[in-house]
């Protein structure tokens, strides 16, 4: 159940973001965000070693008003909360979320939301979209008037992320 | 009123009619005058208009809204299809025609009666492309007296093959399918000049060209030459949503409809000559000859080898000419780039060129691409691009999106391509699953290298391991290694499976009873409870005999008792007053063994097992006291027999002969006499009662204790003469009935399961030894240097 899918340019800024709740799209926005310090994290520390197949954390999510802004040096353990970003307040709507992101080799960057409300997905199955995702965009870069950097507006780029989000969720 | 269901080409005719009729552009409702006119050219006697357009509501409402005038359409047709004009009969009527109109207000109309006819018979349309919005329609409407005189013959043309366009979704799709109507209805209105204005699209579209790049200049400019050419390829262009046809339909819906237009009283012959040379008229997505001519002239210009590839840079600069937003000109090369890699060969680019004179002509792009326009669906139907050929041969293996689009629905539904894969994949499963059928035919194929029965009968083998496994448990508690049947029980071939489903259901209907098969397993079983064991052991042994049988096991050694196959109980009388004559009589009674042994399986089976299970146990030796006082009875091989015959006059005899001469050979073939004992022990303690079972466990316990013996390997090597005894058995069963060869294949399969079980229980044997055998040379090495000592 990928609730939310973004993929992130080299800079940092995405070049597109989906979620299927769209009345959070702002709040994954932002765990998309800090999401991006982890990879960074992760990029880093693996050093020569790029174009992980998948990068695999959880993130533990609260939907909230404040959240800490991690310094980027920050080393983040795998498999712990890692993101215990927001601090809810007013409403307590505890939900987890697993976050997992990809890199490649153009250091574009791929997240994935997932709802862990449900069965939580094997890791194949986060490979496999992640891998669909890669060819996608492929597909899109391919397209000689797609400007790297323009906003992604493929339809078949569109339809594939679709198919991801409902069929997760 | 009630609601309507529209076949497709209904919906899209009337969305037709009701754009025609819907000279406000309010595209809701349409104008009264003109529904009435259009009432009037039905030809239907007025009183019937009037009650038609009580009935569907517009009397009431005073204007015609769209499902107004659809029911009233509807209603039209069930009238002249000369049945009661009825509120039910709308929906009840099946395989209505469609309603005709009179030419009399517009030719274009009455060709669309005449299409649609066509239309029906031609079947169910697939995928629908969204029609060219509605905006397009004023510009049109306006170009289109400019452009009239201009371009009078292709105007029929459009409005005959728009009709033919109706693609469509099925009506449970009503909302996609009204989205699209509307489009098509306006793409309807946009078609009678649309092909007109295509010319003034073109002109307007020349000029802007002509200033910037010379390429482009020349490139675009040669549009201007074939006006006409243009028109109609705007013209395939309007049809979109008949790309969803299937090639095969540009041949013969061109004859129909050619020939039902020459019905209509118009200005057609000579469209319809042009029609038929576009081959392409059901295609709106097709490319023409004369386009694709002009294509190919366009790409030499980029790329002078037609089969190589343009770059998707000069694709760029080629496309960006056209002065279509770069999302639009994205879409598209989306669309035309099959293989996705970012250049484009003669097809993909024929096809890109296409789409951009579609998008000019204001017709919406496809959100797949139309399959006309997929590279080999072009080769196939452009016999002219013969350079096109080994490069569009690569295209035969397109992509997956090609399937995608191939599917019928390529615009609006994204999941038709997974239906259809996914129908292939049905397909593939049911072809494969029929082809296993021949496997339940029991015939004597008995070892079918068929591996799709693996699909069909894995189910039924299972069947039997649940029992098999519930005694494999128990015989591993008793200390045995008795899982390796089970899994060549799983493992098996079909044949097994067939076999284990006769086992089963002989187990389910003897419970207690073991048949000749577990007699036969006893040898390789273990100590389970007769009941456990009979079930288990007639699997098993089913199991190992058919695949013995289908293996290549060695030669079994002579049998002397093949009398001994399984056989009828008649048989086996037979058999045993014929026993001294010899095998071959045997063999004969065997042939016919029934097939269900099961049932069969007496208690003398089932002890029979017991003890075969002990044997094929470990040690034997603490049994041996309980052994030795059977041991008179040994060599009473005669009694074995009768005993077994006697016990099976209910019983169709194939156990028993099948465990008799399972037993005589491995009691030929193994010179220790344990064994032998254990084979008179069992027969014994089969003519004993049900009470043999329950010890048998516990001397399965008690062997199972000691240690890996001689024993085991006697028991083992009985197991094995056993099954290889099992086998000459087959040759006779062959040829004979069913059963015969059922029950063979029953033994083969016992056989199989008896071997498979003593190959693990010998290599178990072997680790013990070789552990104790370090374990002795470590004590060995220790005591030496207390020898020096």
């Amino acid at each position: 159940m990928a609730v939310c899918i973004a993929v992130i340019a080299k800079e940092n800024y995405p070049l597109y973001i989906r979620s299927v709740p769209v009345q959070n799209e702002l709040k994954f926005h932002y765990t998309v965000h800090t999401s991006l310090d982890v990879v960074e994290e992760k990029i880093s520390a693996v050093g020569k070693a790029m174009a992980d197949q998948r990068e695999l954390y959880l993130g533990l999510l609260y939907p909230t008003e404040d959240y800490k802004v991690y310094p980027s040096h920050m080393i983040i353990v795998y498999y712990t909360p890692v993101c215990i970003f927001f601090l809810l307040i007013e409403n307590i709507l505890l939900y987890r979320h697993t976050r997992y992101g990809y890199v490649t080799n153009s250091k574009v960057k791929f997240v994935i939301v997932v709802d862990s409300s449900n069965t939580s997905l094997r890791d194949n199955e986060i490979r496999s979209m992640f891998r669909k995702l890669h060819n996608s965009f492929t597909d899109v870069m391919c397209n000689p008037f797609y400007n790297p950097g323009d906003t992604i507006q493929s339809k078949a780029f569109d339809s594939m992320v679709s198919a991801m989000m409902v069929q997760a969720s | 009123m009630e609601s309507l269901t529209l076949t497709d080409v209904e919906q899209k005719y009337y969305s037709d009619l009701f754009v025609y009729c819907d000279t406000d552009n309010t595209k809701k409702v349409a104008s009264n005058g003109k529904v009435l006119d259009l009432f009037r050219a039905a030809q239907l006697p007025s009183e019937v208009v009037l009650q038609i357009t009580e009935l569907c509501g517009a009397t009431r409402l005073g204007h015609f809204g769209r499902s107004q005038f659809y029911i009233a359409l509807k209603l039209i047709a069930v009238a002249q299809s000369g049945l009661p004009l009825r509120v039910e009969s709308l929906n009840s009527v099946k395989d209505l025609p469609l309603p005709r109109f009179v030419v009399a207000k517009n030719e274009q109309e009455a060709r669309h009666t005449a299409m649609y006819p066509d239309l029906e018979n031609q079947g169910p349309y697939q995928g629908v492309i969204p029609r060219p919005p509605g905006r397009g329609q004023v510009k049109k409407v306006s170009a289109h007296e400019v452009i009239q005189p201009c371009v009078p013959t292709v105007e029929p043309q459009p409005d005959t093959t728009s009709p033919v366009v109706s693609p469509h979704q099925s009506p449970p799709t009503s909302p996609h399918a009204w989205r699209k109507h509307k489009r098509q209805a306006s793409g309807g209105n946009v078609e009678r000049p649309a092909v007109v204005v295509a010319g003034a699209v073109w002109t307007p579209f020349r000029e802007a060209q002509s200033g910037p790049v010379v390429v482009g200049d020349g490139m675009w400019s040669a549009h201007s030459p074939p006006p006409v050419q243009e028109s109609w390829v705007s013209l395939k262009d309007t049809y979109p949503p008949s790309s969803s046809k299937m090639p095969p339909m540009h041949l013969s819906p061109v004859q129909v409809e050619n020939s039902s237009i020459r019905t209509v009283a118009s200005v057609t012959t000579a469209n319809e000559i042009q029609r038929q040379s576009s081959s392409s008229y059901d295609d709106p997505w097709k490319i023409t000859d004369e386009q694709r001519q002009y294509y190919i002239n366009q790409f030499k210009t980029i790329q002078p080898d037609l089969n190589g590839f343009i770059p998707g840079s000069a694709a760029k600069e080629f496309f960006t000419k056209s002065k279509l937003p770069i999302l639009e000109l994205s879409h598209i090369w989306e669309l035309s780039d099959f293989d996705k890699d970012g250049a484009l060969t003669l097809d993909e680019f024929c096809a890109a060129f296409h789409l951009v004179v579609a998008r000019k002509n204001g017709y919406d792009l496809p959100e797949k691409l139309p399959e006309s326009l997929m590279p080999k669906l072009i080769d196939l139907d452009d016999s002219a691009e013969v350079p096109d050929q080994a490069p569009d041969v690569g295209y035969s293996g397109s992509p997956v999106e090609v399937t995608p689009n191939k599917s019928p629905m390529p615009s609006l539904n994204q999941t038709w391509p997974d239906l259809n894969q996914g129908n292939e994949q049905w397909e593939t499963f049911s072809e494969r699953s029929s082809s296993s059928q021949t496997l339940t035919q029991f015939d004597s194929n008995i070892a079918p290298a068929d591996p799709d029965t693996a699909i069909v009968h894995p189910v039924p083998i299972r069947m039997t391991p649940s029992k098999i496994h519930m005694q494999e448990m128990e015989l591993k508690r008793t200390g045995s290694d008795h899982t390796h049947p089970t899994s060549p029980l799983m493992a098996k071939p079909p044949e097994l499976s067939e076999e284990t489903k006769l086992a089963t259901s002989m187990k389910f209907v003897t419970a207690n009873s073991g048949d000749g098969y577990s007699s036969s397993d006893s040898y390789t079983s273990d100590q389970d409870p007769i009941t456990s064991v009979v079930t288990r052991q007639s699997s098993l042994a089913v199991l190992s005999g058919l695949s013995k049988g289908g293996g290549c096991p060695p030669p079994p050694p002579p049998r002397p008792n093949a009398s001994h196959s399984r056989s009828s109980s008649l048989d086996m009388n037979r058999n045993f007053a014929a026993h001294p004559a010899g095998p071959q009589q045997s063999g004969v009674v065997a042939c016919p063994p029934a097939i269900p042994p099961r049932p069969l399986p007496t208690q003398t089976s089932g002890p029979h097992s017991g003890h075969r299970s002990d044997e094929g146990l470990a040690a034997h030796s603490t049994t041996s006291p309980q052994q030795i006082p059977e041991q008179p009875n040994f060599a009473d091989f005669s009694q074995f027999q009768a005993f077994a015959a006697s016990d099976q006059p209910s019983d169709n005899g194939e156990k028993h002969p099948e465990s008799l001469p399972v037993r005589a050979g491995p009691l030929r073939t193994v010179k220790i006499d344990n064994q032998e004992e254990r084979a008179a022990a069992t027969v014994n303690s089969a003519k004993g009662s049900i009470m043999a079972p329950p010890p048998k466990p516990v001397r399965r316990r008690l062997k199972s204790e000691d240690e890996l013996q001689d024993e085991t390997l006697p028991p083992k090597s009985n197991v094995i003469a056993t099954v290889l005894a099992t086998l000459p058995s087959i040759p006779r069963s062959v040829g004979k009935d069913k059963k015969a060869i059922q029950a063979s294949i029953r033994r083969n399969k016992e056989t199989n399961t008896v071997l498979a079980r003593l190959n693990s229980e010998l290599q178990q044997q072997l680790k013990d030894l070789l552990e104790e055998r370090i374990s002795l040379e470590v004590q060995l090495e220790q005591l030496r240097p207390f020898s020096h000592l």
